[in-house]
């Protein structure tokens, strides 16, 4: 691990912004922050709290191409091919990106999410600035120790980079200077880290996460789901601000030509009244209650059974954030259900 | 991933296929024979259905109307959307996009040597369809094969001319009835429930696959548990908005399974788990 004072680190990004892969990192928009291209190296923002939306925007983005066409002829394949390096990744969304990986990697292989994630380098940095909802503690997902090209941590007097893979390995040559990382900086970053396994808690649960499953198996019929679903406006931003959310929609758009056109997929909310409207106008889950129960479901109980029990909710707290009614917090709901009918 | 997986197929590229023939079936449905213009076989099993492509306007998941045991394949489109209304408007020769097939499908070789009932329901004729001509091809692998047809009106049956053979058969049960009655039909006339207490099998001991509207599950399947039909012979083809097909997108899903994976053929017994289903 190699250890660089914080004007190192500094010309480091600026050796990655100069590049020939494009830099998104972590800036400030408002009294808040987002990934977005990352121009000067100033600009980084390694102490924010949460962005607004997660990294799965550069994964798996909010509008893409799949093909393009001729209308009445044949469709060609397209696939991202930009090499991107994310710089700022925090632990609860590097784990909602690895997750997603097995989820697009699996069973049938989606070669468009995994082109553009092949082409992608995840430097993740550890939390300094709590945000008011994160409950990564509560979920194990405050530290990682897997999962990313390089892990930054910041310790005070600079910063600790742990290089894990080839690609992470390869950019850290454009690291000026360095040291490495001396006994006393490791304890700092173990310090860090130590803390944020316990410090990343606003909504501490009750229970392990690895018992919501067996939980959930027995909430299904509990007034819960009707009584927080009773303020929902069914506005979806619980999906769409939510790192593991990866529904899609598939639509076609003819160009002015009215000779070709492409095929695109866009984020889509379990949420939303019409998920799961078919021909006919028949909607499978026309129920308020029945849509917001079935995102929490998918979170501790479906998806968690496609990827060996991982559960799919990772505590960034931005549903929480961004719920006007305030009924999406999880934990509230999985502490409410413990109370009520208890651990078996 | 690895080198060798960027070069894995992309699962939403549609390959092409061609319509060769096309008829108007009712005011709704149209009737379509498809080839590939690959030359392949669709390689389908009976109860699959395909992602059919309308570049410009989308995908649509049809079920699969023909049996294996025939070439090409055979669509029955109801005109319920943008993208099967751009499909009426195709004519022969027009080309069209094509997935799949996806799903599980019928376990046929499972039902060898069973007695077979068939409830089909309006256009949850066309799904089973492609199991009673593979059981029709292969008619000495199965026992008994009952079925019953319940539509709507008369100007909404469709597949007629084949109808009447069923009708002629001896190696067939079929009864048909309409919910609405009318002058031409002489038949029976009532919810296709109303002709279970005809069958000459024994329900509690036959296999029974459902296909129809949602409505219809629910009295169906009340009807079957009055006969003692066990849960595990029964069969239920269910229709959800299977966008991708593949598993990822999330809107056919209830509740735990993603009905273009494990369906859209299930046994009951394994949806007990399955709120959602029905």
């Amino acid at each position: 691990m190699r250890k660089l004072t914080k004007s190192e680190f500094q010309k480091f990004v600026t050796a990655l912004i100069g590049s020939d892969q494009q830099v998104v990192g972590v800036q400030a928009k408002g009294d808040r922050f987002a990934f977005g291209p990352l121009e000067r190296s100033e600009d980084l923002r390694l102490d924010y709290d949460v962005t607004l939306l997660p990294p799965k925007k550069y994964v798996l983005p909010q509008v893409e191409t799949l093909m393009t066409y001729e209308v009445g002829g044949g469709y060609q394949s397209h696939m991202d091919s930009e090499k991107l390096i994310l710089l700022g990744v925090h632990p609860y969304d590097l784990v909602a990106i690895n997750q997603m990986d097995k989820l697009f990697g699996q069973d049938q292989y989606d070669a468009h999410y995994m082109a553009r994630r092949k082409n992608i380098t995840l430097i993740a940095c550890d939390v300094v600035t709590p945000s008011k909802n994160v409950f990564a503690s509560s979920m194990g997902t405050a530290v990682v120790t897997e999962g990313y090209d390089i892990l930054i941590t910041d310790i005070a007097n600079g910063y600790v980079l742990d290089a894990a893979t080839d690609k992470g390995r390869a950019l850290m040559k454009l690291a000026p200077g360095g040291t490495e990382a001396s006994p006393d900086d490791l304890a700092k970053r173990k310090a860090v880290q130590d803390k944020n396994k316990t410090q990343l808690n606003q909504h501490p649960l009750k229970c392990k996460p690895s018992y919501l499953p067996k939980l959930l198996e027995r909430a299904y019929d509990h007034p819960i789901w009707e009584e927080k679903a009773r303020t929902c406006y069914s506005c979806g931003s619980c999906n769409t601000t939510c790192p593991t959310c990866y529904c899609f929609d598939v639509q076609d758009d003819v160009n002015w030509d009215l000779a070709t056109g492409k095929r695109w997929r866009a984020w889509d909310g379990c949420l939303l009244e019409n998920f799961a409207t078919v021909a006919g106008d028949h909607n499978f889950r026309k129920k308020r209650e029945s849509r917001f129960r079935h995102r929490l479901y998918r979170k501790a109980k479906y998806v968690p059974e496609k990827i060996g029990g991982e559960i799919a909710c990772v505590g960034c707290g931005r549903c929480i954030t961004a719920c006007i009614p305030d009924i999406a917090n999880p934990v509230a709901i999985y502490n409410a259900l413990l109370e009520d009918i208890g651990m078996e | 991933m690895c080198e060798c997986c960027s070069s894995q197929k992309d699962i939403y590229l549609p390959e092409l296929a061609t319509i060769r023939k096309k008829q108007k079936f009712t005011r709704l449905e149209m009737y379509y024979h498809v080839e590939l213009d690959s030359g392949k076989e669709l390689g389908h099993k009976a109860g699959q259905f395909v992602e059919v492509s309308i570049a410009g306007i989308g995908e649509a998941p049809i079920s699969i109307s023909s049996s294996p045991t025939q070439s090409g394949f055979e669509l029955v489109v109801r005109n319920a959307g943008s993208v099967t209304n751009a499909i009426h408007k195709l004519d022969s020769g027009a080309k069209i996009g094509i997935r799949g097939p996806f799903g599980k499908g019928y376990p046929v070789d499972e039902m060898k040597g069973k007695n077979l009932v068939f409830i089909c329901g309006g256009l949850g004729l066309a799904p089973q369809r492609s199991f009673i001509n593979y059981v029709l091809d292969n008619r000495k692998d199965y026992g008994d094969v009952e079925i019953l047809l319940g539509t709507k009106c008369f100007e909404d049956r469709f597949y007629v001319d084949e109808l009447a053979k069923l009708a002629q058969r001896k190696d067939v049960s079929f009864t048909e009835t309409l919910d609405i009655g009318c002058d031409q039909w002489k038949g029976n006339v009532g919810v296709v429930t109303t002709i279970i207490p005809k069958v000459k099998t024994d329900l509690s001991k036959a296999h029974v696959l459902v296909c129809g509207p949602p409505v219809m599950y629910k009295f169906v399947l009340m009807s079957l548990a009055e006969a003692k039909t066990p849960k595990q012979n029964i069969f239920v083809n269910l229709e959800r908005r299977m966008k991708c097909g593949v598993g990822k997108c999330g809107h056919c899903q209830m509740n735990d399974q993603y009905v273009c994976q494990t369906g859209p053929v299930y046994r009951f017994s394994e949806l007990g788990h399955v709120p959602e289903a029905i």
